[in-house]
């Protein structure tokens, strides 16, 4: 179980966070989502032990990172936005080098160097050297230095940036395979990745957490009881105008022409009052072939919840 | 001990697969041969003892500006490409990353002075000098370079990049080696302190002649001390920013 309790950093007179407290529990995958100059950064590196923070702490299975000094960061792996590599090594004598550094006998390096390989795909690149390889393996490497040592958390800063769409993939993949062995804290800009990749999600602003919790319950945070809608429809013009001008908690709606008579409707309601809607469609002779849930909304949560934390 | 080696061992290789850490080389130990030369080798007739103190006079004075170049990557670069990271997250404390920098510097420098040991061989095959003046000679010649070194590593520590930290370094060592000319403009009672500063003129002589002076090999270990507990006080203020 990893606690931050109270941690607020100041870089000289300005603060970039305050009083910043969550908890992750083993194995879960956690999203840091914020703006630029949120305190995102801030947060990791203070996390990672390359900061003392000015106020608070942080524990691993009860153990205070701050007060156990250099020691407690073999606990943590890090991997910042761009990879740290000795770009003149081998991907495997890159590995094996981290894994002692973080305080692994060579022995111990030497036995955990294929499983780790495997994890990060590396293994049919590992006796190359760094410089010679593309973007996506880099970051690949930068992972297996970060879990060489099975650290009980692994910081990942913007994984996926980079990458191409076949490597995203990959990479989620090799998210999903750390979060059997450790927990992961993942900071992206990229809010798609965020929703597909982490258990939970907490919302930084203006150096402050000001949500958290699944993309659910965000999104009831944020949207209180209102719903986005899709619909497939038949009917008229007239007809679907005057339903949806009459319907109880339409917020506002556009419509698209699909040809043979039918419409694609997008429809936002105030409150989630949906049986009402497909009432009055219905009343108005609109016929209803299908209605769906938009799916990803968390590109209009994080922008609520961040608005309404920084007015 | 083992953190240590293992930052000193990556960063010896470090030199030894660049081009830099050769062309480092190359340029130490071709102006070392020419100093040979045109000072020990050519001119009127001199007694092997008095070639010896030359080769060390001029071998230190390559080997602390070597220093200054050997040294200027060890944070610097570091910090530029952002492998920093990979110490200031391991478990390594400050003290025993900036003690396995130093010693890759000492490792390479020691490499060069090995590389030199022709010059010596030369003087003591043709000449009437023994094994141990010889010895104490290098003693003296690593001596200066641990104190260039030590000023270096602190040098490239707190800069962002390797030009700022080798200006830096560069500043620092020209005025330990020029003291004795400061010295000379200088009323007492500073003249005494700056005067006892001077690398060559006041500690380093005895070495050239053969003798070890411990008040000689106090200063250059104290100076070292001095400048690697700056590197490392530099490197703890960092995690406060």
């Amino acid at each position: 179980m990893i606690t931050v309790e109270g941690l607020t950093h100041y870089y000289g007179e300005r603060r970039a966070i305050e009083d910043i407290r969550f908890q992750i529990s083993e194995h879960e995958i956690v999203g840091f989502l914020g703006l630029n100059g949120a305190g995102k950064s801030t947060t990791l590196r203070v996390l990672a032990g390359l900061l003392v923070p000015s106020a608070g702490s942080v524990t691993i299975d009860g153990v205070d990172l701050v007060s156990a000094g250099a020691t407690s960061r073999a606990s943590i792996g890090y991997l910042p936005e761009d990879p740290p590599l000795y770009r003149e090594m081998t991907v495997r004598e890159f590995v094996a080098y981290c894994g002692e550094l973080k305080g692994l006998d060579a022995r111990t390096v030497e036995s955990r160097l294929d499983g780790v390989l495997k994890i990060a795909q590396l293994t049919h690149v590992q006796h190359r050297v760094i410089q010679e390889l593309s973007h996506g393996y880099r970051k690949r490497c930068g992972i297996a230095q970060a879990i060489i040592h099975k650290p009980k958390l692994v910081i990942l800063d913007e994984p996926i940036s980079g990458l191409d769409p076949r490597q995203i993939v990959e990479m989620r993949q090799v998210i999903r395979d750390l979060a059997k062995d450790c927990t992961v804290l993942i900071s992206s800009h990229i809010l798609g990745e965020i929703s597909e990749t982490c258990d939970r999600i907490l919302v930084l602003a203006g150096g402050k957490i000001v949500a958290q919790g699944t993309e659910a319950e965000l999104a009831a945070r944020a949207g209180g009881d209102g719903a986005r809608l899709t619909l497939i429809v038949r009917g008229t013009e007239a007809g679907i105008d005057a339903a949806l001008t009459s319907a109880p908690g339409v917020l506002r709606y556009d419509r698209h022409e699909e040809g043979a008579g039918l419409w694609r409707l997008h429809v936002s309601l105030t409150t989630d009052d949906r049986e009402a809607l497909v009432t009055a469609l219905v009343k108005a002779g609109v016929g209803i072939r299908k209605m769906v849930e938009d799916e990803s909304e968390l590109e209009q949560i994080f922008l609520g919840l961040t608005q309404g934390a920084s007015a | 001990m083992k953190g240590i080696l293992l930052v000193a061992r990556r960063d010896f290789w470090a030199y030894i697969n660049t081009v830099w850490g050769w062309a480092i080389l190359a340029l130490a130990l071709l102006l070392d041969g020419v100093f040979f030369n045109v000072f020990g080798l050519t001119g009127t007739a001199q007694y092997s003892a008095d070639v010896l103190d030359q080769f060390v006079f001029f071998t230190s004075g390559i080997a602390l500006a070597a220093a200054v170049l050997i040294t200027m990557r060890l944070f610097a670069e570091e910090r530029q490409t952002g492998t920093i990271v990979l110490l200031d997250s391991s478990p390594l404390s400050e003290a025993q990353i900036v003690l396995g920098k130093y010693l890759s510097g000492m490792a390479f420098l020691a490499f060069f002075a090995l590389l030199t040991a022709y010059m010596p061989a030369m003087i003591f095959v043709n000449g009437k000098v023994s094994v141990e003046q010889i010895a104490v000679g290098y003693l003296g010649i690593l001596l200066v370079g641990s104190a260039g070194v030590g000023i270096g590593t602190w040098a490239s520590a707190i800069s962002r990049n390797q030009l700022l930290a080798a200006v830096i370094s560069t500043v620092v060592t020209v005025f330990f080696v020029t003291c004795w000319m400061l010295a000379r403009v200088t009323d007492a009672p500073f003249k005494a302190i700056i005067s006892y500063l001077a690398f060559f003129d006041k500690h380093l002589q005895p070495f050239q002649e053969g003798r070890i002076d411990t008040q000689g090999v106090f200063f250059f270990v104290s100076l070292t001390f001095a400048f690697l507990l700056l590197a490392n006080r530099s490197l703890i203020a960092r995690r406060w920013e």
